[in-house]
């Protein structure tokens, strides 16, 4: 009697741990969950963010098939107005009771830094592509947070090297007076001087100014061969408008933007921000894969062009995906593992892979307003491509402390 | 003259009158009951960190309410203690590794002093010219957020720890984080009710309907408005750094002067000098901004369609309009 309870308990702990070990392998909750955190109302909603990241990555889920492992893939999303602390609370419940798998879009540095964070917390995939802060993989990296597409030394320092080896040797900087601006100066002033160039001086301008006229004087008496704009967003379109109304680019010196959306350039129109130099993670109509994108994505999203952390949504969902599929599970652990072995080749991400400390290592390319020619948004041509490992900063300067 | 061709004086007989009063003490005695049992089951009912955002905000407005309810002066620039107050807080126990109750203390005596010094200048003046001091002092204080190296700029002061309270309440522990946070937002509300039903207080209403004849009355009007400042400024900073805990973080949002709107919104939501009435209007603001937040831009118009027909049909707030109603002079 005694040997045959026995064996009923034994048989049932064998048959306990194997739904135990189905449980981990399979999908949890019988259903992929993506959340798209962004900014859909506000300064981002237009470029980096915006329901133009939701359309890309549904449309990544539909292109995939709608299914992984025969489970459903299902894709909600949510603004987050700006608001760390709204952010933080949703991605709380996202995970906590919506059982969400993996968290995207991110934009908002501040948001990206405290939810990637949480998330990590609780073992939740996050790929950030709409903030541009390096700490996300420098001294903030977690084990589950991914920044796909750009950051804050990719942008300028492939803008810098491609300038300085073209001639433009002397720069001056008009800087947004906060970290952001400033880390931008400093990684692109570090690289002029490393190729030999000068730094003539700077102008530090407060966030949200709207008249830069002094400081566009200053950047045009320094007699520098370049004007470097260390901002972003309304700071970067006003100082273009009034550097065309000073007559800059046709004085003889170049503009370099630091951080600069396609969109920017067709807002402010390409009679303006003619000569403009800047670097983006991805260009559409840079071949015949990215162009045949294009089209796909505006005819799934009613027309909306995309830029290119748009692009990265709908990669980084094909690849999330397919890390699932390769690691036959959700589970966090096998997925980031999955995606830190994969090479990551679409039309958005030449020769990528997924760095330790979670940064996207891809091929960036400088760009330069030109006059369209194939349509609207065609409002620049690509000048160089340059290779991601020139572009990203290395393991060691990102002191990420997950890495040894 | 016949005294009922004033409906205002009709209609405060009537509010102050002895019945009035019997039926506001019953009345506050109801909603006391239901904001003590809402606290006691909200975590298993809603979402806890939700609740805890919600606790945040309702003692920020409260304390806010202090000051234009219950003084009548407009401060502008209350996001700077709240905000303020979030940043020391959060560098006190980051760096500094200090528990959460004194990391909390750090913070008021931190907005007091700041209060102190804001409300000395700002209460020199009146009115419009009061709200753009305060609003000038705030934006200072959020441009200090901004640069100075501890606060993380841009990318806000990130990874807080919530640490133990008492050194042996792990406050990780989503239940146990709630009820302290409850604790913090009791204690501040029962304070501010004190506050107001205090002699002072009447002194501050007395003030605040009119000014002068305070003043020939004998009352040094200007330390009792600047007690008053320094009181709100001091519970706004106990809110924010009591958010910066619960949410382990402090950005530049809760130094914004956004942040110093949303705070008026949600007063005049709820109720100008009413005493739960910041507490609803809190609600019906973090409530929409969560609960909205699937909606994409609709947001912002939602908020804003909310706050109009406030003020075109419910000019008193919801719970203003309330007392009005059940005609009870205070709620």
């Amino acid at each position: 009697m005694k040997a045959i309870t026995k064996l009923c308990a034994t048989a049932a702990m064998v048959a306990f741990s194997a739904t135990g070990a189905l449980a981990a392998g399979g999908i949890s909750n019988g259903v992929v969950k993506i959340g798209v955190l962004g900014d859909m109302s506000g300064v981002y909603s237009t470029g980096f963010s915006g329901p133009g990241a939701v359309a890309a990555v549904k449309m990544a889920v539909r292109d995939f098939g709608g299914k992984v492992l025969g489970k459903p893939i299902e894709v909600i999303s949510a603004d987050h107005q700006n608001k760390a602390d709204v952010a933080s609370s949703i991605a709380r419940k996202w995970i906590d009771e919506d059982h969400v798998d993996m968290i995207a879009d991110l934009t908002n540095s501040a948001v990206a830094l405290a939810v990637q964070k949480l998330a990590s917390d609780k073992h939740v995939i996050t790929m950030a592509t709409g903030a541009a802060t390096s700490a996300l993989t420098g001294k903030e990296c977690t084990k589950y947070g991914i920044h796909y597409g750009y950051d804050t030394h990719a942008l300028p320092v492939g803008t810098a090297t491609a300038i300085v080896k073209n001639g433009g040797k002397s720069w001056y900087f008009i800087t947004a007076d906060y970290a952001f601006g400033h880390a931008l100066q400093n990684n692109t002033a570090a690289v002029v001087k490393s190729l030999g160039g000068k730094v003539l001086g700077s102008s530090d301008v407060p966030l949200g100014t709207n008249d830069f006229s002094s400081y566009l004087l200053q950047a045009q008496a320094s007699g520098a061969q370049v004007i470097g704009l260390a901002n972003a967003g309304q700071d970067t379109v006003n100082a273009i408008k009034q550097a065309h109304e000073f007559g800059i680019v046709q004085g003889g010196q170049q503009l370099a933007g630091m951080l600069v959306l396609i969109s920017d350039v067709k807002s402010l129109g390409t009679d303006v921000a003619k000569g403009l130099q800047f670097t983006s993670a991805w260009y559409w109509n840079q071949d015949a894969a990215s162009r045949k994108w294009m089209k796909e994505y505006e005819k799934f999203s009613n027309g909306a062009a995309p830029t290119f952390p748009h692009a990265a949504d709908y990669s980084l969902t094909m690849a999330y995906l397919k890390a699932i599929k390769a690691a036959g599970t959700d589970n966090a652990d096998a997925v980031r593992a999955e995606l830190g072995k994969m090479k990551i080749n679409d039309f958005f991400a030449k020769g990528g892979y997924i760095r330790q400390d979670g940064l996207l290592i891809h091929d960036m390319y400088l760009l330069k307003v030109q006059k369209p020619k194939d349509g609207p948004w065609d409002v620049a041509k690509v000048v160089r491509t340059i290779p991601g490992k020139d572009a990203y900063f290395t393991l060691a300067q990102g002191g990420c402390p997950l890495v040894k | 003259m016949n005294v009922t061709t004033h409906p205002e004086i009709a209609e405060f007989d009537a509010l102050s009158g002895p019945a009035g009063q019997t039926r506001g003490r019953a009345l506050q005695a109801v909603f006391w009951v239901l904001l003590i049992g809402f606290v006691l089951v909200a975590p298993f009912m809603l979402y806890p960190v939700f609740v805890m955002q919600l606790l945040c905000f309702a003692l920020f407005a409260c304390a806010f309410n202090l000051l234009i309810g219950f003084t009548g002066l407009l401060s502008f620039g209350h996001a700077a203690f709240f905000g303020g107050a979030a940043y020391i807080t959060g560098y006190a126990l980051t760096a500094w590794g200090v528990p959460p109750i004194p990391g909390i203390l750090l913070g008021a005596v931190f907005s007091a002093a700041l209060g102190y010094v804001v409300g000395a200048l700002a209460i020199r003046r009146q009115g419009i010219y009061f709200a753009m001091i305060t609003l000038a002092l705030a934006q200072i204080v959020y441009f200090f957020a901004l640069q100075l190296p501890f606060t993380g700029g841009e990318n806000g002061l990130q990874g807080i720890p919530r640490g133990h309270l008492l050194g042996f309440i792990d406050l990780n522990q989503t239940l146990n984080m709630y009820y302290f946070v409850a604790a913090v937002f009791m204690v501040g509300f029962l304070i501010i009710y004190r506050i107001i039903h205090s002699p002072f207080g009447q002194v501050l209403q007395a003030i605040r309907e009119n000014e002068p004849r305070a003043l020939s009355l004998g009352y040094n009007t200007d330390r009792y408005k600047l007690m008053a400042f320094v009181l709100s400024a001091t519970l706004a900073g106990v809110a924010g750094s009591t958010k910066s805990i619960v949410f382990q973080f402090a950005s530049l949002t809760d130094a914004h002067w956004q942040m110093s709107g949303e705070v008026i919104l949600m007063t005049l939501l709820g109720g100008l000098g009413t005493i739960f009435g910041p507490v609803v209007g809190a609600f019906i603001v973090v409530a929409l901004q969560q609960f909205l937040s699937g909606i994409g831009s609709w947001v912002q118009v939602v908020i804003g369609a909310t706050f109009i027909a406030c003020v075109l049909l419910f000019r008193r707030g919801v719970v203003g309009e309330l007392a009005r109603w059940l005609k009870v002079d205070s709620l």
